[in-house]
């Protein structure tokens, strides 16, 4: 919950520009705490804050949505941290070092930004972007060219391919992915991103949120996150600050306790339907079996295919291409009726999921594949095994189940609570029998 | 079951369609060539043209004492060299002036001041240029410099108005997001705001060469020199010749500098702006 966490007295005097650590905090892997502490925007002419002293404690690495209903003030809350906008009170501390005074400049290349619609250059390259930030803090030019390349693989685009595009010479998930690198160019250990997968498709934004799930866990960054799409932010929040108008915090806390226990009519009207099916969103690929299947790549020569479709016990194998990506369900038979022919053999596959990516992902491409299961890639749609219908149904199972005992037993803990209040009531108000009468 | 055996064909087949489908990786496609052939050839092969038929029918045309005095000397070269030293210093002073007024007039503090800054170049336009250089020759004196004086005060107002609205017309997000990820203020215009208005700001520097290369002529009515004195001549001595062979040069001037002027704002235009 949004409790102002008060704060002993800082016994250092006010930081200057000068003593903020410049060299050791841009290097390093994992986040900084942000704390916000009474935080207030006025904008001038209109005496209402737009926003009215938020408190809030986000932790060393960890991924924080803020969510809320169109100008509530999550941009200009978001904004305030790295003083876009200049707070009108109230501080910011990153990593327990009170920033507010310090030269915006430096504070910012500290702090990695995402915007909507990528906010690349027109007029610069793929390359050029991500260099931004590096080549400002002054790193050398063979570190920052291989820092291109670095980050480029890590957002999934191959850099020989793109380092030297023009951002219009990219698609919309791309040029997302290469702002996403831009932000992360030059390690900051705080990123901001303000609905950044807002202007993409809803296939591309799943996988950009799939992407973003499993940098996080490489790099562990303290991030911010503003959407207004309440999904996503229980796909992507470690916690999730719902925020009614003028940034007030409604809830702060995981995804799994806002939508179990929502604080309020708010809360509640935010989670909004389908709570249970957004229950598949919290859990993920990697924590339910993913299981081996057998796979042979195009290469292979026929007769190994052959030997593995008759040893197999599902009378399939998994068809990889030469990047052992996955290519094609092959079932016995299949390469008869192609007559021995591979290009024509097998059916396509559809769909693929990460890792990072939800059950009900995994659950909508298995229903639409006739398969009956998924592959799971990694790292550039590498395979790394498959998930079934099996597997899928019983977690599924099992995580229904696991919350109706919560929520059962959250029952009686209120009822409890509740008859132990009418108890008092009755002890305590002997009047009470009259005022009802 | 007993599959027949492969043959290497069939193998063939889906290796190709993988080569295809991202082995190599695709060579980012290639900008297209801006300056066509065309573009360098057409415009100067006409002006050749021009010139030539200009020169052959001066040739053949008779002159008299009058008109071959208007010519003698290498007054005709000497004319043409005045006549593009007053453009291009005069343009030289125009960016020198409107580039960085118009920078300030975009900068926050300043930019209320805007509106009444373009209200002063556009009297400076709206005058007619005539009586414009008859005040300064009264208060400069005569000579190239009242000239000079003129011709600026007369072509800031492209310049610096193509100027603003360039830098005006940049998606504010963008400046944001150069601030955001800590762009320092020098920093966000030199990196991002003046090359994405470099082709704005090049339309407005042809507009104002153009112009520049038109008021030089009457840049002779303030004892600026230029090619305003062979036509002046041509007129008051009535001699057909001399007069067709000055504006033929003015024409021709003004052609070639548009067209240069053309070629600039191709190069220099930003990649990866898209072709306009
Ligand atoms: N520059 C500004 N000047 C005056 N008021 C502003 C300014 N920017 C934002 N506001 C006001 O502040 C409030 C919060 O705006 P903010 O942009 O933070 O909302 P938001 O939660 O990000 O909304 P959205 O989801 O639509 O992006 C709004 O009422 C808006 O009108
Ligand atoms: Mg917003």
């Amino acid at each position: 919950m949004a409790e102002a966490a008060p704060r002993p007295p800082e016994g250092r005097a006010e930081t200057s520009g000068a003593t903020v650590r410049t060299s050791g905090a841009t290097i390093q892997t994992s986040g900084a705490t942000i704390q916000l502490e009474n935080l207030t925007k006025r904008y001038p002419g209109n005496p209402a804050p737009a926003v009215d002293c938020v408190n809030m404690d986000i932790k060393a690495g960890e991924l924080v949505v803020f969510v809320g209903p169109s100008g509530c003030g999550k941009t200009t809350t978001m904004k305030m941290i790295n003083r876009l906008i200049e707070p009108t009170s109230g501080r910011i501390r990153i990593d327990g070092e009170d920033v507010t005074g310090i030269d915006p400049v430096r504070l910012r290349r500290k702090i990695g930004y995402a915007i909507q619609a990528s906010g690349l250059f027109p007029h610069m390259t793929v390359a050029q972007n991500i260099a931004l930030v590096p080549r400002m803090t002054g790193w050398s030019k063979r570190r920052i060219a291989e820092r291109v390349e670095e980050m480029l693989d890590l957002v999934g685009l191959d850099p020989g391919e793109f380092q030297g595009r023009y951002p219009r010479q990219l698609s919309g998930g791309q040029q997302q992915r290469v702002g996403v690198a831009r932000a992360l160019a030059a390690d900051p250990p705080v990123l901001l991103m303000d609905e950044p997968f807002g202007a993409v498709d809803p296939i591309t934004r799943d996988h950009l949120q799939d992407e973003l799930i499993r940098l996080q866990h490489e790099l562990h960054k303290t991030i911010v996150f503003v959407t207004h799409d309440f999904d996503e932010a229980i796909k992507l929040g470690d916690r999730i600050a719902v925020l009614r108008e003028r940034s007030h915090i409604a809830q702060f806390d995981t995804p799994e306790a806002i939508l179990t226990n929502p604080a309020d009519d708010f809360v509640s009207g935010f989670v909004g339907a389908g709570a249970a099916l957004k229950r598949l969103n919290l859990t993920r690929v990697r924590d339910v079996g993913v299981v081996d299947f057998p796979t042979a790549t195009i290469d292979d020569p026929l007769q190994t295919i052959f030997e593995r479709l008759r040893a197999g016990t599902t009378n399939e194998v998994l068809l990889l291409d030469r990047h052992h990506r996955p290519y094609k369900w092959l079932r016995r038979g299949d390469l008869m009726r192609a007559k021995g022919s591979l290009v024509r053999a097998g059916t396509l596959v559809h769909d693929t999921v990460t890792r990072d990516a939800t059950l009900r992902d995994a659950l909508e491409a298995v229903l639409i594949d006739n398969a009956g299961r998924v592959p799971v890639t990694g790292r550039r749609g590498r395979y790394e095994g498959v998930v079934d219908m099996e597997t899928l149904m019983n977690s599924v199972h099992e995580l229904l189940e696991e919350d109706r005992l919560d929520a059962v037993e959250h029952q009686h803990l209120l009822e409890e609570q509740r008859a132990q209040q009418v108890l008092e009531e009755q002890e305590g108000t002997t009047d009470a029998p009259e005022e009802l009468a | 079951m007993r599959p027949p055996s492969p043959s290497p064909e069939q193998l063939g087949p889906p290796e190709a369609e993988e080569a295809e489908d991202g082995a190599a990786p695709v060579p980012a496609p290639r900008p297209r060539r801006r300056v066509t052939w065309q573009k360098l050839t057409v415009l100067p092969a006409f002006l050749l043209a021009l010139l030539l038929a200009t020169w052959l029918w001066f040739r053949g045309a008779d002159l008299d004492s009058i008109a071959r005095n208007s010519i003698a000397d290498g007054n005709v070269w000497l004319r043409l060299r005045q006549h593009v030293v007053l453009t291009v210093v005069s343009t030289f002073f125009v960016l020198v002036i409107a580039i960085p007024l118009g920078i300030l007039l975009t900068r926050r503090r300043v930019r209320p001041a805007a509106p009444a800054v373009i209200a002063v170049a556009n009297v400076g336009q709206a005058t007619p240029a005539i009586g414009l250089l008859a005040l300064l020759v009264i208060w400069l004196g005569i000579g190239m410099r009242a000239a000079l004086v003129g011709m600026v005060v007369y072509a800031v107002l492209p310049v610096l108005a193509n100027t603003i609205a360039g830098l005006r017309a940049i998606d504010p997000t963008l400046v944001e997001a150069a601030r955001g990820i800590g762009m320092s203020a020098v920093g966000v215009l030199r990196r991002v705001e003046l090359p994405l208005a470099v082709p704005l700001i090049l339309a407005g520097v042809r507009t104002a060469l153009v112009l520049n290369v038109g008021t030089a002529t009457l840049a002779y009515f303030g004892g600026g020199g230029g090619l305003g004195d062979l036509i002046a001549s041509g007129i008051t001595n009535q001699r057909m010749p001399v007069l067709v062979l000055g504006s033929v040069l003015t024409v021709a001037l003004a052609l070639l500098v548009d067209w240069l002027a053309s070629l600039a704002e191709l190069l220099l235009r930003p990649r990866g702006l898209g072709a306009s």
